[in-house]
């Protein structure tokens, strides 16, 4: 037999048909099989309203998972909803997911939180299965061999009707990390790397797989931070190859199988790496031993640099295409070029999202602000994932740790990482965040991020301004 | 086949957050969404259309053809950005290169990602700016070619399923439904 990668061997098992609608040629659409469909309050109504209004109903609830997290408030949970406008979204979700059988973890739930962190949490997100979403970084789950998509809304709907999706095979591409990094860079610092190397078109059409000792060594916590932002690079997703970190991890969650159960799935889980000889399309090496830590100038997460280096100047651009964004970036970000990134001032900082809002990017990020304070006219707040994560950072005392230096400490959502609540960017506010997405606007109309770990922006927020986290450590003594 | 104006937009990664920001996406419904498109360019802090953004030349008004640089619909996958595209009138987008779901997003919806070069956008851009009342173009799914009325021709390639889809309006869920049977054997299969 041919040999294959991890992305074969979880394709091929998921396809229903490839002799779909009719159309044969080998490069169009088959229909894949979805194991796992996750579902929030944002890209789920016009779906259950399409499936209404044609009569159709939900084909498999019980491999469909719910929860409110884009447009919920991170404020006092004991208080009704205040923006009338969202709190219609999430009665429609509940309404939706009672109607349909569909298990929801809705404000009140123990397991609330972000899609992208409850469902490895919850341990429904399984090695070699094939998960789809209404949200982008549904590549998340990929840190654990499943092949995990973002869909649309239409597509959301077509999987509540069908189980299924339409797909055409991506490419593969082999993304290996070598070498061991250094203190203070870690999971974020490589997969800003990478984006700034492929650029945020570079992985269109690929599916990327993620090897090397750099990515071995990571927790599964770290292994979700890189899959999760593998859409940043235009990857339709991201995968690493389960192994015993992946399988320690799923051990006692809730979901996962118990006994011989377990026993089975693992022993399938183990086959599901690439083997030895086979053949991606395209591959990419970083040392990243050789890495530094990653900020973001710009505004967009290609747009990264070291923190030890300056602002560049639109004749380093890639492109001419480029060179335009470039310029539109330094001016809305307010940036000279030449100017030293590490010393920038920042007004906000944010320590959350479904990309380091997890329990060990929150004691990363309290490793750092131990001891010390939030430096004055900087507002800075932690948001954890999810309720499972808060639990358990206030269990080991973190919640302590953020409230003494200063931080706010609150309740979970994706909050400012898209600011669709009121955890939003003033007009020209600089905030260091350790979420994805460093668009114009996408933490508030005029505001300005810089993407970057969570104990670079705890960094940040004990020095006011942006700092190599390397010197705030070693400073301890 | 289409024939209308075109609106230039010169930039490249544009991305869903530009086109649709977040806060408009609290609504339940698929319509009502154009008069908040590009909102955060399109007008100024105190709401009225801001005259430096390019939808709001007045050559483009009425344009139902939009133009754009590389990675046009990067980042969320939310369909309110085609949906608001769709609902401000647009009926086809051109750029040398389009963001993976975005691309199937408006294939949902019935609004045509036409992927031409790089050095044919570029002409296009060239030519919709000398243009000095408008610029036309025909775009023409039958045939995947795009041109104008001054010997512009360039042919685009899309996938026969997609264009299929389009060409015949047809409901993608049902179509997957006549697979029924073969959804059915491999549920059970499995388990
Ligand atoms: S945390 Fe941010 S990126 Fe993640 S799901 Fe929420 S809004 Fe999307």
């Amino acid at each position: 037999m041919e040999p294959r990668t991890l992305f074969d061997k979880v394709w091929e098992a998921h396809v229903v048909t490839n002799r779909f609608a009719g159309v044969r040629d080998d490069g169009g659409p088959v229909l894949l099989y979805v194991d796992l469909h996750l579902v929030h309050e944002v890209t789920s109504p016009q779906a259950f309203e399409g499936l209404r209004l044609a009569g159709r109903g939900v084909r498999r609830p019980d491999l469909t998972l719910a929860t409110v997290d884009h447009n919920v408030s991170t404020g006092d949970r004991g208080l009704p909803v205040a923006d009338q406008v969202a709190a219609l979204q999430l009665a429609t979700l509940a309404s939706n997911a009672r109607e349909a059988g569909i298990e929801l973890h809705d404000l009140d739930s123990p397991d609330q939180g972000i899609v992208h962190v409850i469902g490895p949490e919850l341990g429904a997100t399984r090695p070699g299965s094939v998960i789809v979403c209404g949200d982008s970084h549904t590549s998340t789950h990929g840190a654990f061999g499943a092949l995990a998509v973002g869909i649309g809304t239409s597509e959301v709907e077509h999987v509540l009707a069908t189980q299924c999706i339409v797909q055409s095979r991506p490419r593969t591409m082999e993304v290996r990390f070598t070498g061991t990094p250094q203190a203070g860079v870690g999971a974020k610092d490589l997969i800003l790397a990478l984006i700034r190397r492929l650029g945020t078109a570079g992985g269109s059409g690929y599916v990327l797989e993620y090897t090397g000792d750099a990515i071995r060594a990571l927790s599964m916590e770290g292994r979700m931070t890189v899959c999760n932002m593998s859409i940043e690079a235009g990857a339709r997703a991201g995968m690493i190859a389960p192994d015993e970190t992946t399988f320690e991890f799923l051990a006692s969650r809730p979901r996962s199988p118990r006994g011989e159960a377990w026993d089975r799935a693992v022993e399938a889980w183990r086959m599901l790496a690439s083997d030895p000889d086979a053949r991606y399309d395209h591959a990419v090496v970083i040392d990243s031993a050789a890495l530094g830590p990653q900020v973001t100038w710009g505004t967009n997460p290609g747009m990264t640099a070291e923190i030890t280096e300056r602002v560049p100047h639109p004749s380093d651009a890639p492109s001419d295409a480029e060179r335009q964004s470039y310029h539109r970036a330094l001016e809305y970000m307010d940036l000279r070029p030449g100017t030293p990134l590490e010393g920038l001032r920042v007004d906000r900082v944010f320590l959350g999202s479904c990309t380091n809002g997890r329990l060990s990017d929150l004691r990363e990020a309290a490793g750092v602000a131990r001891g010390r304070r939030v430096a004055s006219g900087v507002r800075a707040m932690v948001v954890p994932g999810s309720q499972r994560v808060k639990a358990a950072a206030e269990a080991e005392g973190l919640d302590r740790v953020f409230l003494e230096a200063g931080f706010e400490w609150r309740n979970p959502g994706c909050s400012m990482c898209l600011g669709m609540n009121e955890d939003i960017l003033a007009p020209g506010e600089r905030c260091a965040s350790t979420s994805n997405r460093n668009f114009e606007g996408r933490q508030g109309r005029g505001g300005r991020t810089h993407l970057m770990s969570p104990a670079m922006a705890a960094a940040a927020a004990i020095e006011g301004c942006l700092v190599d986290v390397r010197g705030v450590v070693r400073g301890r003594g | 086949m289409h024939t209308g104006r075109v609106a230039a937009l010169p930039r490249a990664n544009v991305d869903t957050d530009q086109i649709i920001p977040k806060q408009f996406l609290k609504r339940i419904e698929r319509t009502g969404f154009g008069p908040s498109l590009f909102f955060d360019w399109r007008y100024l802090a105190d709401g009225s259309p801001d005259p430096a953004f390019e939808l709001n030349r007045p050559d483009a008004r009425g344009a139902s053809i939009l133009l754009a640089g590389h990675n046009f619909g990067c980042g969320s996958s939310r369909e309110h950005a085609p949906w608001a595209l769709a609902d401000y009138g647009f009926r086809a987008i051109i750029a040398p290169s389009f963001a993976d779901i975005f691309h199937g997003n408006c294939c949902q919806n019935g609004l045509l990602p036409v992927t031409l070069s790089e050095k044919a956008v570029q002409q296009l851009f060239h030519r919709a700016e000398s243009a000095t009342d408008g610029y036309e173009l025909t775009v023409d799914l039958m045939t995947t070619i795009v041109r104008d009325a001054r010997g512009f021709e360039s042919a685009f390639a899309i996938d026969a399923y997609r264009r299929d889809m389009l060409l015949q309006g047809l409901d993608e869920i049902g179509r997957t439904l006549r697979h029924e049977p073969e959804i059915a054997a491999f549920e059970s299969a499995r388990s």
